[in-house]
Formats: C-alpha cells, sequence, structure tokens
C-alpha cells in the first residue's frame, strides 16, 4: 500500500517531495538471495553511489589485498538497531545487518576517481539463521549488478601506480569460496569489522577526522564500547611510521589468518597467522611444512628467522601459481608491496636456536 | 505392503525434517562446464544426487561442495573426466566441506595442487575414483590425490591415484578410517595415514612409489598422537620410482623403495602383507628426527606389530643415510624389516614396546632419534616378544560416543 502511494507520488511529480523508500529489510531477511544487487535498495541510484538511509561507510586500518582493486565498504543496520562492541573477533552485527563491499578498477590506478569500473559487490547479509555471503557481478555500464553463485572469471584491465598496464583475468568466487575464507568452525562470518582493524581515523563528511569507532558511538551505532584507550588496535600495514613487526602481523592477520587460525579452514596445517597468535612453531618460525606439496618450493620451514629467501611463507605469497600461492583465492597478482613488508619481518626476527624452538 | 499406520509415520518423519525427494541434477559437458557443474554443487539439497554425464569437462577453477548429504557421481573412472590442465586457482580441484558425501565414478586429472580433499567432512565416501597426474610422476604435480583431513569416519575404497608429489591417498587428523581395495602407483608415498586414530588399510596395491605405505605421526599440529592403524593384506611391492617430492616436505626423506614405514605413532600393526621388491627395506620403523618444542608429542614408534606378512626379496640398495655402509658391514642386503631401535627420549618415561616378527630384523640400536652417525647395528631372526593386541576392526556406521 505504502509502495503504492510512493509510487503514486512519483507519478504525480510528488516523488522529490517524499522520503526515498529505506532499505528493504523484508527481503534482506529472506532466504533466498535477491536477484539483483538494486532489490535490497541499499542505494539510493543505479550505479549505487549513493547509500540509503543507515547504510554507513567504514574503512579498515589493514585490508585484504585482492589484486589491487579499490575497495568500497559499507555497513547497512535496521533502523533503531546497534552494533555491539566485541573487543576480540567481529563486532557483533545485528540481525538483518549487511555488510557491502565493492570491488573496482580505475583504468589508472595513479587517478583513482576516474573512469572507475565497477567489477563485483559481495553482500555478507545478517540472516535471523545466520550470515551468508553472496556477490553480484557487473554489468559493463555499471548500472544493475546480477547475483552470481557459480563463480566467474572477468578480464580485467588496468594501470598500476608505476604506469604499467596490467591485464587480469579476475577471479569472482563462486558462494563456496566465500566461505572459505569467511568462515569459523564451519558457518559463515564477517572478517574485517573487528574493533582492532575499525579502530583507526577517518575523514569526516564534512571536514575533519575522527575515531571511526569513537565516531560510530558517538552516532549511536556503535554500544558497549570501553573507553577509546581500551580498545585493541591493528597495526596499519602500509603506515611506515609504525613498528615493522606489528605492520607485518597485521597484514599477515588480514590477508592469512582467516584461514590461517584454529578454526578457519586451514586449522590443519597448524600454521596459525592470527593476531592472537603468539608461539613461535604456530607462526611458522622453524616450522616444517605439513601438507604444502610443491608450494613448499624446496625450503625446510615456513619462518626461517634472518632468511626469507629460505621462508616458505615468503615463497608462497611471491608465487602466482595456483598450488602454490597464497592466499590460495583471492589474487591472481603478486602483492610486491606486502611482501615486502612481510620479508622484511622475517629478515628482523632473531635467530632460533634450532627448527621448531 | 506396510501397514497404513507405518505409511503415515514414515510421511510424517519426512515431512518433519523438511526432506524433499532426493532430486538428480544431471551436468553433461559442453561449453560453460564450470558454472553449470558448479551451480549444480551449489543448487544440490541434502539427499540429492549430482550426476555428471560421461566425457571430458576443461575446468578453469576449483570446484567445490559445501552441502551435506550429496553424492557426487560420475559415469566412471573412465568415462568422466574432469582435467584441470587449465585450472588459474584454487588449491585443489574438487573442495568437499560437508558431512555424509559421496564421490564416485568420475577421474579428476592435473590438478595444479591436490586432487580431491575434503576437511571436516565426516561420514566421507571416496569410491571408484581415478586422480592422476597425466604427464606421469614429477615434483610439479599436486601434492595429494584425495586428502580427506580432520574428519571422522572415512571411507576410501576403489581408488586409484597416480603422479601425486606427496602421498597418493593421503588421510590426516581423522578418525575411524578405512583404505581398501585401492591401487597407488607413480606417487612419492603411495598411501598415508598420517595424525590419524583407528585406521584400516587393507587389500590395497602400492606399487611403484617411492614409499608404499606410511603411518606417521607429526608434531606441532592440532591432532597429534596418531594410534590403532591395521596394515594388513595389502601387495606392497616393486615401489621402484625414485622419491621426487619437494624438499621440506615430511616424505621427501622417505628412501626410495620403502615398502612399509612407520614414523612415531603407536598402536600399528602390520601383517598378512605381500611385500616385496622395495630397494631400501621391506618394513621401517622409524622415529621423528626433526626438532619439536611440543611436550605432549611422542617422536617413538611404539607398540609395533610386524607379523604374517609374506616377503619377498627387500633392501639389496638402501637409499638411506648410512643404509649403504651397514649393508657393506653385514656382507649383504638389508634385513627386509629396518627397526631405529630408539626405546626411550627424555619426557617420555615408558620405554617403546614392539614386535617385529619377521625375521631377519636389522635394529640399528639408535641413542636417540636419528643418530645414525652412532648406529650400532644387530641383526636378529625377531625383535621384541610384547604381547600387544590387534586392534578391532574399524566401524564406520554409528559415531562414537
Amino acid at each position: 500500500m505504502r509502495r503504492g502511494l510512493v509510487l503514486l507520488a512519483a507519478l504525480l511529480g510528488l516523488g522529490a517531495a517524499s522520503p526515498p523508500p529505506g532499505v528493504d529489510l523484508d527481503r534482506v531477511l529472506q532466504a533466498d538471495p535477491a536477484p539483483r544487487l538494486s532489490d535490497y535498495r541499499l542505494f539510493l541510484d543505479a550505479g549505487e553511489g549513493r547509500p540509503n538511509s543507515g547504510v554507513v561507510p567504514y574503512v579498515l586500518a589493514t585490508p585484504l589485498f585482492t589484486d589491487q582493486a579499490e575497495k568500497s565498504r559499507l555497513v547497512f543496520t535496521p533502523p533503531g538497531q546497534k552494533i555491539g562492541y566485541t573487543a576480540t573477533g567481529v563486532l557483533d552485527f545485528p540481525v538483518g545487518a549487511v555488510l557491502v563491499k565493492t570491488f573496482a578498477y580505475p583504468a589508472d590506478l595513479r587517478r583513482p576517481d576516474r573512469e572507475v569500473r565497477k567489477v563485483e559487490t559481495r553482500l555478507l547479509i545478517h540472516k535471523p539463521s545466520g550470515w551468508t555471503a553472496q556477490t553480484y557481478v557487473w554489468n559493463a555500464e555499471g548500472t544493475e549488478a546480477v547475483l552470481k553463485r557459480a563463480g566467474a572469471r572477468l578480464p580485467v584491465r588496468f594501470t598500476d601506480l608505476k604506469g604499467v598496464q596490467v591485464d587480469l583475468d579476475y577471479a569472482v568466487p563462486n558462494q563456496n569460496q566465500c566461505k572459505t575464507c569467511h568462515q569459523l568452525e564451519g558457518a559463515v562470518t564477517p572478517i574485517g569489522p573487528k574493533a582492532r582493524n575499525l579502530n583507526r581515523d577517518i575523514g569526516l563528511t564534512g571536514g575533519g577526522q575522527a575515531n571511526q569507532l569513537e565516531h560510530w558511538r558517538k552516532a549511536g551505532l556503535l554500544e558497549g564500547a570501553p573507553p577509546p584507550a581500551a580498545r585493541p588496535r591493528l597495526a596499519t600495514w602500509d603506515d611506515a611510521s609504525q613498528p615493522v613487526e606489528a605492520r607485518a602481523r597485521a597484514y599477515l592477520d588480514v590477508n592469512c589468518g582467516h584461514c590461517h587460525n584454529p578454526s578457519g579452514s586451514a586449522s590443519n596445517s597448524g600454521l596459525f597467522l592470527n593476531a592472537e597468535e603468539t608461539r613461535p612453531a604456530a607462526l611458522g618460525i622453524g616450522k616444517p611444512p605439513v601438507a604444502a606439496g610443491r608450494g613448499a618450493g624446496d625450503l625446510l620451514v615456513g619462518v626461517d628467522p634472518g632468511h626469507p629467501d629460505r621462508s616458505i611463507l615468503a615463497y608462497r605469497m611471491a608465487s602466482t601459481e595456483p598450488g602454490v600461492m597464497m592466499p590460495e583465492l583471492g589474487r591472481t597478482l603478486r602483492h610486491e608491496e606486502g611482501l615486502d613488508l612481510v620479508r622484511a619481518w622475517i629478515r628482523a626476527l632473531p635467530p632460533q636456536a634450532r627448527p621448531g624452538l | 505392503m506396510p501397514s497404513l499406520t507405518v505409511r503415515l509415520a514414515a510421511a510424517a518423519i519426512v515431512a518433519a525434517s523438511g526432506a524433499a525427494q532426493a532430486a538428480t541434477l544431471s551436468v553433461a559437458p559442453g561449453p560453460d562446464a564450470q558454472e553449470r557443474l558448479q551451480t549444480a554443487l551449489l543448487d544440490a539439497r541434502p539427499g540429492d544426487t549430482v550426476q555428471i554425464a560421461a566425457g571430458r569437462y576443461d575446468l578453469t577453477d576449483g570446484l567445490s561442495l559445501d552441502v551435506d548429504g550429496v553424492t557426487v557421481t560420475g559415469a566412471g573412472p573412465g568415462t568422466t573426466v574432469l582435467s584441470f590442465k587449465g585450472q588459474k586457482g584454487a588449491g585443489e580441484g574438487l573442495l568437499i566441506t560437508s558431512d555424509r558425501v559421496t564421490v564416485k565414478d568420475l577421474a579428476v586429472e592435473d590438478t595444479r595442487g591436490d586432487g580431491i580433499k575434503s576437511k571436516g567432512a565426516d561420514d566421507i565416501r571416496y569410491l571408484n575414483l581415478r586422480v592422476e597426474w597425466t604427464g606421469g610422476p614429477k615434483a610439479t604435480n599436486g601434492a595429494y590425490g584425495v586428502y580427506p583431513v580432520a574428519s571422522s569416519r572415512v571411507l576410501i575404497d576403489g581408488v586409484v591415484v597416480r603422479g601425486a608429489s606427496d602421498a597418493g591417498i593421503y588421510v590426516g587428523q581423522s578418525q575411524d578410517i578405512i583404505v581398501r581395495n585401492s591401487r597407488a602407483e607413480f606417487n612419492v608415498a603411495g598411501i598415508e595415514i598420517e595424525n590419524s586414530i583407528r585406521a584400516d588399510v587393507h587389500d590395497n596395491v602400492a606399487t611403484h612409489n617411492a614409499g608404499g605405505v606410511l603411518v606417521f605421526d607429526l608434531p606441532n599440529l592440532p591432532q597429534m598422537g596418531g594410534n590403532t592403524t591395521r596394515v594388513f593384506r595389502n601387495r606392497v611391492v616393486d615401489n621402484d620410482t625414485p622419491n621426487f617430492a619437494p624438499k621440506g616436505n615430511i616424505v621427501a626423506g622417505v628412501p626410495t623403495g620403502t615398502g612399509v614405514m612407520v614414523m612415531a605413532n603407536r598402536n600399528v600393526h602390520v601383517f598378512d602383507n605381500e611385500i616385496a621388491g622395495n630397494q631400501s627395506a621391506g618394513v621401517m620403523v622409524v622415529s621423528y628426527t626433526q626438532g619439536f618444542n611440543d611436550p605432549r608429542y611422542n617422536p617413538l614408534p611404539r607398540d609395533i606389530v610386524v607379523r604374517d606378512n609374506r616377503i619377498g626379496r627387500n633392501g639389496w640398495d638402501p637409499q638411506f643415510p648410512g643404509g649403504p655402509e651397514i649393508a657393506k658391514a653385514l656382507g649383504g642386503p638389508l634385513p627386509p624389516v629396518v627397526w631405529d631401535g630408539v626405546t626411550t627420549v627424555p619426557g617420555q618415561p615408558a620405554p617403546a614396546r614392539v614386535r617385529l616378527a619377521d625375521g631377519p630384523v636389522l635394529n640399528l640400536n639408535l641413542p636417540g632419534p636419528g643418530r645414525v652417525d652412532a648406529a650400532a647395528p644387530t641383526v636378529a631372526a625377531r625383535v621384541g616378544d610384547a604381547v600387544i593386541a590387534e586392534p578391532a576392526p574399524v566401524r564406520l556406521e554409528v559415531p562414537r560416543p
């Protein structure tokens, strides 16, 4: 009925005066995914550049590397609902929350706001039965994104920051591959929006800066947060003013730790790179490979302190060959800067008495 | 004819469980096979069958299944061929992460990483499959052919694996396992049971691998303390492919021409096998020799029984450090059964017990794991007389308490 009235108002040319309909919460909560991204009404425009009411952008201190794609992140929280603070793990998002991440390529990374081609928009939706992961692939015009469950390969071309043209076979993950990374104990879960990775400064729309968590708390979006000083903080991987170890561990946490943790997809490896891990052997230091196969690259241990060239960790990060490269999903290119950082961390590690100690 | 009451009750159970009629989702070869096959694997509901018609499927990415109770079947391991020669991503050909799945009657070829992996997938069944790297044994082949890990109740039956650069048939960190009627050849390791509890490996053929059948336990893994495995009625013969594993991997240390190797595991029984044509040793029972720092880990093989095997010619050209020297000192081939002889390590109070009855047995009498430099070899008709009860057969039907 209400929808009918809105339509009537629009037909009468009165649309501008009426508030646009909000996010379609019913559609969000349905068990099956919508066939089109626009069905959720997360955005006000077809190109999905203008977020609807309740849809808020966010940024991470250290993000996942995905073949140089530019990513924009948004979170929708149903009206009247709040996000619960948690010190470790992902924040406590209410049912109906949607995490929206759009992957895009500017024609030239040196001009990130021009000729931007949106590739896919991934949604993590908190349904009553738990989180689900879906992705929507954009048409060439960037006006419509449709559900893609079985994955796809898309040709992408861009000019990188050094002015070199890059051609890649961009991988849109299939629904199970979304879960391969986005899981804990077999259930789908978000990865990025943890307190520690959100605890950073952001630029405000009206100018000025604020701490993101504090901004959310003041806006009534976040509840239960301790005072700012008591909140954990993940290093920003590319902020050279921060210690190399903290930056490298942040990078490994975000790029590897979603699978390489005791409850993740790579739990059987015994190699745990999540931020909470402290045991040297679990971090790969002096640890022989288990099921790496040729991924071991004829090297003897995951991390050989002082010797990145003798460390399987750096070898697999440097590879672009399926069956060798890590992460297994989400990249086809080498992330030179991330690799340099991890190599610097390994180089600075104190020598170990003997493997495994 | 069931009574009306019974039929109504059955209908009520079906309704209550929400199970619709089991469906068959058919996939045929042709364009977009990758997407059609993956879509079927996503659309399948518990009880459904994904039927992959005969033909060749040239796939570019890994496939995955995450729905409980699905059967994935082809028309036979010679006719339904999933080729991953052009694979661009993912760590395996087919990944299964759900329970009560059966995969059968098809072939997986030339994956860039592992062939078929199942993780945390209880009650998984691998039946009548072929996993093969068609270019023969190469270090650039994927690691494992079939790779169930971190699972309970695993059945591998009628599976052929060729060319794996680690283990053809590998079961890791699992419990209640049967590997039978299968054939592993031209792999580094034919069949490997690692960090697992209660496994029966029987009526298989392991031939032309570097090592035939391995039962290992490794440190620094979520599940350690592998124990209780029976290896029986297998043909472990002519394992003669030079070890082509990439260095660093534990199987790179398996001497070319090893029949059965037991390392750092407990309660392993090797009996009624045919073991012949393995140039390094028929049966090796050894400790884990690398460093580790987990006090829960025991690097010694213990409670090991080797009996009643039909042992042919083995050990004529041993390929492990110190082997040729020992053979020379003995003035002939090595005895078919080799034990490193380590019975105690610091922190493990009980000495290791063995019953190695298929002599002659070479006891290296090492003072500690890997101390081949200090070997004091002796040869005896049999070594150890520990009475170690044979484990009960593995049962897969019911979840254990």
